[in-house]
């Protein structure tokens, strides 16, 4: 019987590892640029073509990055979460429209309402690959270096917010 | 039969429908690198496909952007540090050896070597054993062996 405790000992340890592997989203990838500087970028603004927006305009103080589209089902899901974080003024929000079309993406902020200062248009999606874009929407929050201490993927929400967002709003810049 | 044959032929065209296989490159060096280059990364956002063959957004951008690099004239590993450096090392298939990826080189060798171990320790013991010292159960699994003959 002693034969077999071996092999049924090492099966045992190596239980838990899948168990933990399971529990994990395999699409959810580390971004490389967490708690280092973000990328900077200058676009053209979504709702004014003429203007140029992009990390200029958010410098010294907390951002909010929201990586969005129109044909993106996540964003229209977060978005009546992102009117209500714009109403609560806790943190601007700056949107990158990302592989849209300007009229449905004008379309949308017009009937759903427009949480973000400004949108950067991403046409090409050149910028969303600096970022390391790989799936809308993707939310990274910036310190006023510009660093980045938080980046979520998928929708937002109240609970996600509260739990991942808030305490880095509070106490980020301190921390490092 | 002769449909069918048509058919499965067809299946075959489906990728080449899918994604812009236009020529690249004239020079016959540069597609060849560009060929091998988009074989070599992942498309994040359908993770078991490579960027040649994903016609996702992200994919034809990133294909777009590695044109743009070479036409640059940027090395293979330049390249592959820009992709590194936005999206880690997942976006390789063949990850660089270095401290964090270093147990996926190592493991199938460690592996290995534990495998081969344990049998030729197995093996040196039995062969050194007389048959009537032999586990029970190996015994009667050659007494079934010889029985069946």
């Amino acid at each position: 019987m002693t034969r077999y405790l071996v092999p049924i000992g090492l099966f045992a340890l190596l239980i838990p590892v899948f168990i933990i592997g399971l529990t994990r989203d395999p699409s959810e990838l580390p971004s490389p640029f967490l708690n280092n500087p973000a990328p900077a970028f200058a676009l053209p603004s979504l709702t004014e073509p003429e203007s140029e927006v992009g990390s200029a305009d958010y410098a010294g103080e907390f951002a909010l990055i929201n990586v969005w589209a129109t044909w993106c089902v996540g964003c229209r899901e977060e978005h009546a979460f992102l009117m209500e974080l714009s109403r609560g003024g806790a943190v601007p929000i700056y949107g990158i429209n990302w592989r849209d079309n300007r009229p449905d993406a004008l379309n949308w902020l017009e009937r759903l309402g427009d949480p973000y200062v400004f949108s950067a248009f991403d046409a090409d999606g050149r910028v969303g690959i600096d970022w390391g874009v790989y799936g809308a929407p993707e939310t990274f929050l910036l310190d006023p270096n510009g660093i980045v201490l938080h980046k979520h993927l998928g929708p937002l929400d109240h609970d996600i917010w509260q739990r991942d967002f808030v305490p880095l709003l509070s106490g980020g810049v301190a921390a490092r | 039969m002769r449909r069918l044959f048509v058919f499965g032929l067809l299946l075959f065209a489906l990728p080449v429908a899918a994604i812009d296989t236009d020529k690249a490159f004239d020079d016959p060096v540069l597609q060849a690198r560009y060929e091998k280059l988009i074989e070599e990364v992942r498309c994040l956002k359908c993770q078991n496909q490579n960027i040649r063959d994903s016609n996702a957004f992200l994919a034809s951008d990133l294909r777009r952007e590695i044109r743009r690099m070479l036409a640059e004239g940027m090395s293979d590993d330049e390249i592959f540090d820009f992709l590194v450096a936005r999206y880690g090392e997942f976006a390789l298939y063949r990850p660089r050896m270095q401290g964090k990826t270093l147990v996926l080189w190592l493991a199938p060798l460690l592996l290995l070597v534990a495998g081969g171990g344990t049998l030729f320790v197995i093996l040196r013991r039995r062969m050194s054993m007389p048959i009537d010292d032999m586990p029970v159960d190996d015994k009667t699994l050659d007494n079934t062996v010889v029985g069946r003959d």
